[in-house]
């Protein structure tokens, strides 16, 4: 008897989602293990330890509920508006969330910190200075991290919602009010709480940029929490311990999404505005107007500042940051490839493996975002070590790393696209035979591109820009552009610094442009 | 992919001909960029030495820790001196077997494990332009309200544990006052020192906590004079960067000639420029010129590492305590 | 022959049981109405709903357990029946090779087929740029090409005009005479029914009987029927 095709390629996914979800499974776990196992155990937190989980979870939601809210308007007022390079607009403003925290936080204090704009003006005008440090602070460069993310979820939901509907609605007489009440408010419901929870996750874990925008030690985060214990007391237990109620604060979040559901896609076509009949009043487009220019101010004006400070540097820069550049562009594809791949078998075990067992995978496809980036250095350094000298594998493990990090953006856009093919193609490819690579190849990748070029920009430029696990691992040979950034600042150079953060500004944004360009071409054939 | 395997295997056989001379030192990373003092120790050593000086470049303390008796190399260098314990602790260095009369470090230092490299007083720099009378004392610091200040957080940076370290000494169990007042002019802690030393450039506050060296880059590099570190009457924190002969070292003797050649004078006159501090073994009058016109502070103030781990702890609390009260 | 051996499909509260016996080459049109299992029947038979209970057989093979791509049937599906972003000669192409790497010969097959479908000179379009009427056309070139034994039709014409619509039918009548296959069809007009099918299946309350001879059946509709025709 032959081998049935259609059983052979669901026992390839099965194997490759297996395998996928084994990588998370020792990335977020098994590394956590080995660092509890190598500390003899775990160790009681301390009096401290919970002020830093009171803070933490304050500042996260703080943080993620004004990301969203504020996307709220944004979003809508994009997608209902067309003007000139729009689509330019939408491509910047997410930028800052593909920046390098440290870069990202001086760009924000050029304007908003003592010395920035917004002090000089009110200086000027004989007003009293603005003081961003604190929890305002922590939430203010939160917002200016996420608010490009939420603002493309949001948008993706609005250019979801069918055109005939806002085309109904204009034959029942609907003004702004009721489309709001009766098309956008469930889309809303809908993808609200989702995106509320991946931008919750990924304040979780904020450490440098919290401390710094806080003031001081009131601004402490399970993450630095974590770090303390690792070289200011040596507690690994104490670490693993730290982490491990990291990954219960993600472990209650993913509960109460399972309740809500999560955001069907991050943004991945977003280019259609769509057509309305509402909108025409003079007073409703002059708020839109006024909402979109408030928007990019917030988060160009920041972005621009690092520009023109790093301008004049390029030139200068020492060879060693190009070379740096190129390492870092490598593996910054290395990466993107890997999770594209990771993420598609991942993706595919979900659908296959039912509703159930499938919402576990893409749970633990979402827990790399609570995982602590030191945690994970330490763990898979202690887990190499004794087969290999871990320095051999630095830029290989800043990939697999990467890529780890990067799934859960991936898969969330992914998924539901992969999900669309299967419901509106699947029973075709199924009746002519096309399994495996072939429907790969000729089905799935064609109608998942604008989602895979989206999600492959993005971790292109996340990887491009995270110092992540390779200083543990780094070696002369292996500095990425990020490591060099650093190296300039703690020699004084802080010119070549600001000319180097420009570049990696650069690279992040072109690659993020390139990919997602690609995504978008002939994607609506 | 055969060639890439050839390739490797070529590589292996001639790692292993060139093996018998080759010192390898694990540094921090900053030793692995050219405008770093990693270049100009290579090529000084192995002009020295007929052999190859290998650096291997990442967090060293970390390392150390977690590789333990499986760590290979010969050297490491760039420990600091509040890492040193630690070090030591792993057992796993070897004594460096030098005279260390040529020390010209201003605490007594008879260390037969590590040896200091280069050295300087951690200090609160300011810009001459924007701070017209920097504060000549601690207290005076503690008083005036005119101030503000970026530092570094004692949990995740050598010089923030340096300044907690400095103030538990200075005012012992009022410690928890100082810190509450400083709390009150200080703009922000941060993580690490490139984030406070690039915010006080932009103008985010009129004092940084970094070192009494410091102005000697802007000065040199830059020419630009209106850095300045405010020398305090009390005295200031000391702080060094050692190296030590690991006791699995391959090369145990080369190991032993790098660490003369540390107080070599050839050496010692390159680390001041190379990584902007003062020199380990050498006379200030033989310091480079603007080094030696910096203003340097007239006391030491160091704890040795039992007494500096027993106040770690205590120390913490008060500032945590007075930082967020 | 295909035979339907005491079938029963249960999902959740919905119920079809069946039992039928088509003699290969006739045509057959199902008729019910809506919510009533046609459909379900019709994936049934083509591999995409599983049975509960009893076995489909083929020319003397049980095809019960195998998947779709294996059983011998062509489906044309009420939409979705071409890969948007392939051309035409490439959404036909996959009938004959799935990987899409064709051989000369295969590929003047390819080139055949839409000429038999009336459709010479259009294997570079998209189907975004075709008529409705032309993308039926280049699904049942697939069809032709694929030369399967049984071909279900659920009903994929469903979207065009009356008078499209009837030559579409009469074109899948002819391509079914051509090459012996037998046909079934879903279909919500009985005229269809009677141009096309000689001999009707019933899907009414949970069962699907027949095949009956359509034109008495029609003349003298059972109570089911009736009630359906109105």
């Amino acid at each position: 008897m032959t081998r049935d095709p259609a059983q052979t390629a669901r026992a390839l996914v099965l194997l490759a989602g297996g395998g996928v979800a084994a990588w998370l499974v020792i990335l977020n776990f098994g590394a956590l293990a080995a660092v509890a196992w190598r500390a003899e155990g775990l160790s009681a937190l301390r009096g401290a330890d919970w002020a830093a989980v009171r803070f933490t979870l304050v500042q996260a939601l703080l943080s993620a509920a004004l990301s969203v809210l504020l996307a709220i308007p944004i979003a809508r007022a994009l997608a209902r508006r067309r003007f000139f390079g729009r689509g330019a607009l939408i491509m910047l403003m997410g930028a800052p969330f593909i920046l390098p925290t440290l870069v990202a936080v001086l760009g924000l204090l050029a304007v908003f910190g003592r010395a920035g704009l917004i002090n000089q003006g009110l200086e000027a005008l004989g007003l009293a200075r603005l003081n961003i440090f604190g929890l305002q602070g922590v939430v203010l460069a939160h917002v200016f991290y996420n608010l490009p993310l939420a603002t493309r979820i949001l948008l993706q939901g609005w250019a979801a919602i069918p055109a005939e509907r806002f085309r109904l609605g204009a034959t029942l007489g609907f003004g702004p009010r009721e489309s709001f009440r009766q098309l956008e408010w469930p889309m809303l419901r809908d993808l609200v709480p989702g995106a509320f929870l991946v931008i919750f996750l990924i304040c979780l874990t904020s450490f440098s940029v919290a401390l710094t925008m806080g003031g001081g030690p009131r601004a402490t985060t399970v993450e630095l929490a974590i770090y303390q214990a690792f070289r200011f007391d040596f507690d690994m237990g104490r670490a693993a311990m730290l982490a491990l109620v990291q990954f219960g604060l993600c472990a209650a979040a993913g509960v109460l999404a399972w309740r809500v559901s999560l955001p069907s896609g991050l943004g991945g076509g977003m280019d259609r505005p769509v057509q309305r009949f509402d909108t025409g009043a003079l007073g409703l487009r002059l708020w839109d107007g006024a909402l979109i220019v408030s928007g990019a101010l917030f988060l160009l004006v920041p972005l621009s500042l690092v520009a023109l400070r790093g301008l004049p540097h390029v030139a200068g820069l020492p060879v060693e940051v190009w070379q740096a550049a190129g390492r870092s562009l490598l593996v910054a594809l290395g990466a993107t490839g890997l999770t594209l791949a990771m993420t598609l078998a991942l993706a595919h075990a979900v659908l296959a493996v039912g509703p159930g067992r499938g919402a576990v995978l893409e749970w633990l496809g979402l827990a790399a975002l609570a995982a602590s980036p030191l945690v994970i250095g330490t763990g898979l350094y202690l887990m190499i070590r004794p087969l290999a000298n871990p320095r051999d594998f630095a830029l290989v493990v800043t990939m697999l790393v990467n890529a780890g990090m990067a799934l859960p953006f991936a898969l969330r856009l992914i998924l539901p696209g992969l999900r669309d093919v299967m419901a509106s193609q699947g029973r075709l490819a199924d009746s002519l035979g096309l399994h495996g690579w072939a429907r790969l190849r000729i089905v799935t990748l064609p109608r998942l591109r604008r989602p895979l070029g989206f999600a492959a920009g993005l971790t292109a430029a996340l990887s491009m820009g995270d110092l992540g696990v390779i200083m543990l691992f780094a070696e002369r040979e292996g500095a990425t552009l990020p490591m060099q950034l650093y190296r300039l600042m703690t020699a004084y150079r802080l010119d070549d610094a600001a000319g180097a953060a420009l570049v990696l500004l650069g690279f992040s944004l072109a690659l993020f442009w390139l990919f997602d360009k690609w995504g978008r071409r002939f994607a609506d054939a | 992919m055969r060639r890439p395997l050839y390739a490797t295997i070529a590589a292996l056989t001639l790692a292993g001909a060139a093996q018998a001379d080759t010192l390898t030192v694990l540094a921090p990373d900053y030793f692995g960029s050219s405008w770093g003092p990693g270049p100009a120790i290579k090529e000084g050593f192995e002009a020295r030495c007929d052999c190859t000086l290998d650096f291997r470049t990442g967090d060293v303390l970390p390392r150390l820790m977690l590789d333990g008796a499986r760590l290979e190399g010969d050297v490491i260098i760039g420990l600091g001196t509040d890492e040193l314990l630690r070090a030591r602790q792993t057992g796993l260095f070897a004594g460096h077997g030098q005279d260390l009369s040529p020390l010209s470090v201003p605490v007594e230092w008879t260390d037969d494990v590590f040896i200091p490299f280069n050295w300087s007083y951690i200090a609160f720099v300011y810009d001459t332009t924007r701070l017209e009378t920097p504060p000549a004392s601690f207290a005076e610091l503690v008083e005036r309200d005119d101030i503000s200040l970026i530092w570094q957080d004692p949990r995740s940076s050598g010089a923030g544990l340096a300044l907690m370290l400095w103030v538990d000494q200075l005012y012992g169990d009022d410690a928890l006052r100082i810190w509450e007042n400083l709390a009150a002019k200080t703009v922000t802690v941060t993580a690490g020192w490139s984030e406070a030393y690039g915010m006080f450039t932009n103008g985010e506050a009129d004092m940084v906590l970094s070192y009494t060296t410091s102005p000697a880059y802007h000065i040199m590099a830059e020419d630009d004079e209106t850095k300045a570190a405010a020398i305090f009457e009390e005295g200031h924190y000391f702080t060094a960067e050692a190296a030590g002969v690991l006791a699995g070292a391959s090369q145990p003797d080369l190991a032993r000639d790098f660490m003369a050649y540390i107080l070599s004078e050839e050496f010692q006159q390159m680390i001041a420029t190379a990584n902007w501090s003062y020199p380990s073994a050498l006379p200030r009058d033989d310091w480079p010129e603007v080094f030696r016109d910096l203003p340097l502070p007239e006391t030491a103030i160091f704890l040795s590492e039992d007494e500096a781990d027993a106040r770690r702890s205590p120390a913490l609390a008060h500032w945590l305590d007075g930082m967020t009260r | 022959m295909l035979t339907l051996e005491a079938v029963t499909i249960r999902q959740d509260d919905f119920l079809l049981r069946a039992a039928l016996q088509i003699a290969a080459g006739t045509r057959v049109a199902v008729i019910g109405p809506s919510g009533a299992g046609k459909s379900t029947l019709l994936g049934a038979i083509a591999g995409f709903v599983a049975l509960t209970q009893g076995r489909i057989i083929w020319a003397n093979t049980d095809i019960s357990a195998q998947s779709p791509a294996l059983r011998p049937i062509s489906v044309l599906f009420q939409d979705n029946n071409l890969f948007p972003h392939l051309s035409a000669f490439d959404n036909v192409a996959l009938g004959l090779r799935p990987s899409l790497r064709l051989n000369k010969a295969e590929r003047a097959q390819v080139k055949a087929a839409l000429v038999r479908v009336g459709l010479e000179g259009y294997e570079a379009r998209l189907p975004s740029q075709l008529s409705g009427g032309q993308q039926s056309r280049v699904a049942l070139a697939r069809v032709v090409l694929q030369g399967k034994p049984l071909v279900l039709l659920d009903e994929p014409f469903s979207a065009l005009g009356p008078a499209l619509k009837a030559e579409m039918l009469q074109l899948v009548a002819d391509i079914c005479s051509e090459t012996g296959a037998t046909l079934l069809m879903v279909t919500h007009d009985i005229t269809d029914a009677r141009a096309i099918a000689d001999q009707t299946i019933l899907v009414a309350d949970g069962v699907a009987e027949g095949p009956f001879e359509t034109a008495p059946l029609l003349e003298n509709p059972p109570e089911a029927l009736r009630a359906y025709l109105g």
